[in-house]
């Protein structure tokens, strides 16, 4: 069912996106009335002149894209010349996607007009959603590089002007004593917590797994309790009870809270993994003579290492982004970058918050790669398709 | 071997070693059992240490009020037979037992604690508290004068040390010292334990009881806390008034041989002639508050060693002379605030379902890989650090933020009446619909996955229309994805704390903000205990009801 569609058809939806797109461009200059009419006059008019004029697809988008590049150009300076470039690129593709009815291509052909719409509307509302989600987080990273003391672009930076960005912040971040001093006492934190809960976690998820277990249900409960107790809940009794102890405001005292927040997360991992263990192979191990200690560290281990290491990235990521607990288990000693950031974003306003924030994502998505990979790693191990 | 078969055939099946099959597996499983709970011992150990035990103590401390009987313990037992409703004051044996509680107080300096505590449920009982424990070694001062100025051995640490141990070979009085002992250690939760080189005489703790009760605790109190010398010391004027008190209620003096009983004689016989020590009167000088029916009937009331004025305080009630009553409408905010808690997850749960249904289907109904490719786009917000997410926020929500910014720039807001879209319910809701939607996604994804695609065609083939195929065939199928979701995404918001904290202003913030800010700044812990009760019932609630729905093991993260 891909045919070429009429331009009766192509240029009316070309024209209401194009009317959208002046809208934007007309308000920005004071004349979205304006910006309108020529929005959608002018993309209805190309939408004609390439489907019935001169149908030459390549040649018709090369000259849509840099058009439309040279007036932004002319109307918005660098900034609105790469924008123009974007919308020279969408309206270039849209043209085409819709003239030559390629829109149709992964839709069943019995699927009625009216169902087409709603198929793309679905689209384009998960398009916003996804729009929703990552925006947050993707307009932290150049405002992190701006050269003021702003939380917001300034013209400089829609400019795309070198004077409107500098490295100042991280430059801060990494002079700044107090920023230091929070990094390493994260870094020397989430480390010491990670390796409590990875060691005392896979033991009990190796325990939990096996065949018979009595009160399996309420011990999971119990274990799993510290990541479904409120963190304003855990860190209030951690504080009653760890001065009792002597432990509040401690380096120690942080490091097994944040131990006993991280335990459920490898639980939950290991005790994942170890679902698809194949229990005759420990068995086999035994059978040639193997003693329980070699079986668990040469056969055992090395198969459920991916759930180990990404329950224990799960446990690192816990006590590195932990502040609840820490604000009150912890006293200034143990100050850590969450706590940094949240007095910071509390009290005085700095834009070096945001150059950590930067930081911080990187570090996430390295981390998130590693799981993802090692994910997969584990379902080609235990013989599952990898997904 | 036809002898084996036999008992084989006839007797119980047997095991290679010879012992009967059924117990040698009943042996083998317990032994499993055993390995089983002894790989999941330690942590179930380190578990119940870090972190069941503090949140047992938090449980604990919301009903627990033990500083009113360890401060005041005389005046609370003193005051049990006063009847509040008599519209008079307490007797003046009440006022006396309160001198005595009041001077050790102020010594240890523990009387501010209780009056901070006390002024939780009666404002103004705190300044009463502090202004008396600076004037309450006036209190018989006159007495004291007249005595230091018959004998000069009553100014003299060394003559009141001999004459409270009884002298060289006296009987000693060990039980008195613990029960003082156990009496400081009450007061300031320090260990009072160790050698004081001090212990009370039989005859003379039996003669001046209360004397050698109130020098025993000055005793203690100068060795453990000052660490100074007993016998280096003069006591306190408060040893002096007891003793001034003793002589007056009659002691036989006169038939007491150890040393100092010539002095003690001589005493007597001038205190006779004085006044009695009026301490109602010589409260009531230092602060008229002690004159307030209301303040005793508060000391009272929060006397027990256990109370449920916590928990009444955090539903907006207070303990009334009848049972409790609802406070006074200008004071109550805790019901607010768990129904503005309440509302504001149900509205944030909602969102997250409207938003992450659509995702989920588009990600169940795509090629894997396609699929894979825009998960990450959900994991990334799940694996960034909250403050980052909660900053960005910030930036995004504030008047001169980047949404603000854009508007303006667009034309649709005027630069002078930007939108107020931060410190507010909204910026919470949007925040934390961001922070919570992969919670709501990652379980539903994981159901829609497992929903066969043919159900729908085959609605379809059997001429249903898209709506009613995805209503009656589909959305069914879903359900459990969305109750997952829904529970986790309730649980995780009602308890959360950073980001209305940050975003929330006041009229954005959670019951958990309150709890914080009753641990950290108003330090009245009992209450932010019983808020936080309140609070992890409600989730303990909704734990056990996920656990039933979807099972604790079916968690998945990732």
């Amino acid at each position: 069912m891909i045919q070429p569609k009429p331009v009766s058809f192509v240029a009316p939806v070309v024209g209401a996106a194009g009317a959208f797109a002046g809208l934007l461009v007309g308000t920005a200059q004071g004349v979205p009335l304006l910006g309108v009419v020529a929005g959608a006059a002018l993309t209805a008019a190309l939408a004609f002149l390439w489907l019935e004029v001169f149908r030459k697809e390549r040649i018709a988008r090369w000259i849509t894209f840099l058009g439309f590049g040279v007036a932004g150009f002319a109307i918005g300076g660098l900034m609105g010349g790469v924008i123009g470039l974007a919308f020279g690129w969408l309206f270039g593709w849209f043209i085409f996607w819709l003239g030559e009815g390629r829109y149709r291509a992964k839709l069943p052909p019995y699927t009625t007009p009216l169902q087409v719409f709603y198929h793309f509307l679905f689209r384009v509302i998960c398009g916003l959603i996804f729009f929703f989600l990552i925006t947050p987080i993707v307009v932290v990273m150049p405002l992190s590089f701006n050269a003021e003391d702003f939380f917001t672009f300034t013209p400089e930076m829609l400019r795309l002007d070198p004077a409107g960005y500098s490295l100042k912040h991280y430059r801060d971040f990494f002079t700044n004593d107090d920023w230091q001093q929070a990094m390493w006492n994260s870094i020397s934190i989430a480390p010491v917590a990670t390796l409590l809960s990875v060691s005392f976690g896979t033991l009990a998820a190796i325990g939990l797994s096996s065949e018979h277990v009595p009160f399996r249900r309420p011990i999971m409960a119990i274990l799993i309790s510290p990541m479904i107790v409120p963190l304003i809940i855990s860190a209030a009794g951690m504080y009653f009870f760890y001065s009792r102890l002597g432990l509040q405001g401690t380096y120690w005292g942080v490091v097994l809270a944040h131990a006993a927040l991280g335990i459920p997360f490898v639980i939950i991992t290991v005790t994942a993994t170890l679902v698809g263990f194949d229990r005759s192979l420990t068995r086999a191990a035994a059978n040639m003579g193997a003693n329980p200690v070699t079986t668990f560290f040469r056969v055992q281990m090395p198969l459920i290492l991916p759930g180990v290491i990404s329950g224990g990235l799960f446990a690192f990521i816990t006590s590195f982004d932990e502040v609840v607990v820490v604000l009150f288990v912890g006293s200034a000693g143990q100050k850590t970058l969450p706590w940094q950031m949240f007095t910071g974003l509390r009290e005085q306003i700095s834009p070096t918050i945001l150059a950590v924030a930067t930081i911080l994502v990187t570090i996430s998505i390295l981390l998130l790669t590693t799981v993802e990979l090692l994910r997969r790693r584990s379902e080609r191990l235990r013989g599952m398709s990898p997904g | 071997m036809s002898d084996t078969t036999e008992t084989t055939e006839s007797g119980p099946v047997l095991s290679a070693d010879g012992t009967p099959l059924k117990r040698s597996l009943r042996r083998a499983l317990r032994a499993q059992k055993m390995r089983a709970l002894a790989l999941i011992a330690p942590l179930l150990i380190f578990v119940l240490v870090t972190f069941i035990a503090p949140i047992a103590d938090m449980l604990f401390r919301s009903v627990e009020n033990q500083i009113v009987s360890n401060t005041l313990p005389r005046t609370v037992v003193a005051l049990q037979d006063w009847d509040a409703d008599s519209g008079e004051l307490p007797s003046p044996e009440v006022y006396e037992a309160l001198y005595d509680d009041m001077f050790l107080a102020a010594e240890a300096k523990e009387h501010t604690r209780l009056g901070t505590r006390l002024n939780y449920e009666q404002t103004g009982i705190s300044s009463l508290f502090r202004s008396t424990g600076r004037g309450v070694d006036d209190i018989g001062e006159d007495h004291v004068d007249a005595l230091e100025d018959l004998d000069e051995a009553w100014e003299d640490e060394a003559f009141w040390y001999t004459l409270m141990t009884g002298g060289e070979g006296a009987e000693p009085n060990t039980a008195l010292l613990e029960e003082q002992r156990r009496r400081l250690a009450d007061l300031t939760s320090d260990s009072f334990a160790g050698e004081i080189g001090f212990v009370p005489g039989q005859a003379i703790s039996e003669l001046l009881p209360q004397t050698a009760r109130a020098y025993t605790a000055f005793a203690l109190f100068t060795v453990i806390a000052d660490e100074d010398v007993v016998a280096e010391e003069e006591p306190w004027e408060a040893v002096k008034v007891a003793l001034i008190q003793d002589l007056k209620a009659g002691a036989d003096v006169a038939g007491y041989d150890g040393p100092g009983a010539a002095e003690l004689v001589a005493a007597q016989q001038m205190v006779a002639d004085l006044p009695p020590i009026d301490f109602k009167a010589a409260f009531l000088a230092e602060d008229e508050d002690w004159g307030a029916i209301e303040n005793w009937k508060t000391i009272q009331v929060y006397s027990p060693e256990f109370t449920s004025g916590y928990f009444l305080n955090a539903v907006d009630m207070q303990k009334g002379p009848d049972g409790p009553e609802a406070r006074p409408e200008n004071q109550q905010i805790y019901i607010m605030l768990f129904q503005r808690t309440l509302f504001m997850s149900l509205v944030i749960m909602g969102s997250c379902i409207l938003l992450g249904y659509p995702i989920a289907y588009l990600l169940s109904n795509l090629p894997v890989r396609t699929a894979n490719l825009l998960m990450i786009l959900v994991l990334l917000p799940f694996w960034t650090s909250l403050l980052v997410r909660t900053s960005a926020w910030k930036v995004m929500l504030q008047q001169q933020g980047v949404i603000n910014d854009t508007l303006v720039w667009l034309g649709i807001v005027d630069d002078a009446s930007r939108l107020v879209m931060i410190n507010n319910q909204f910026g919470t809701i949007v925040a934390m619909t961001h922070i919570l939607l992969p919670f709501m996604i990652l379980p539903m994804y994981s159901v829609m996955s497992t929903i066969p695609p043919s159900y729908v065609r085959a609605a379809r083939s059997l001429g249903a229309t898209n709506w009613t195929a995805f209503w009656r065939v589909y959305f069914p199928q879903s359900v459990p994805g969305i109750g997952a979701g829904s529970i986790l995404v309730f649980i995780l918001a009602i308890g959360y704390y950073i980001t209305p904290e940050i975003v929330g202003g006041t009229t954005g913030t959670f019951i958990s903000n309150r709890i914080a800010y009753h641990i950290s700044s108003s330090l009245n812990w009992g209450l932010a205990a019983a808020l936080g009760s309140i609070l992890l019932a409600a989730v303990l609630i909704l734990y056990w009801a996920y656990d039933k729905i979807v099972g604790i093991d079916n968690v998945k993260l990732g």
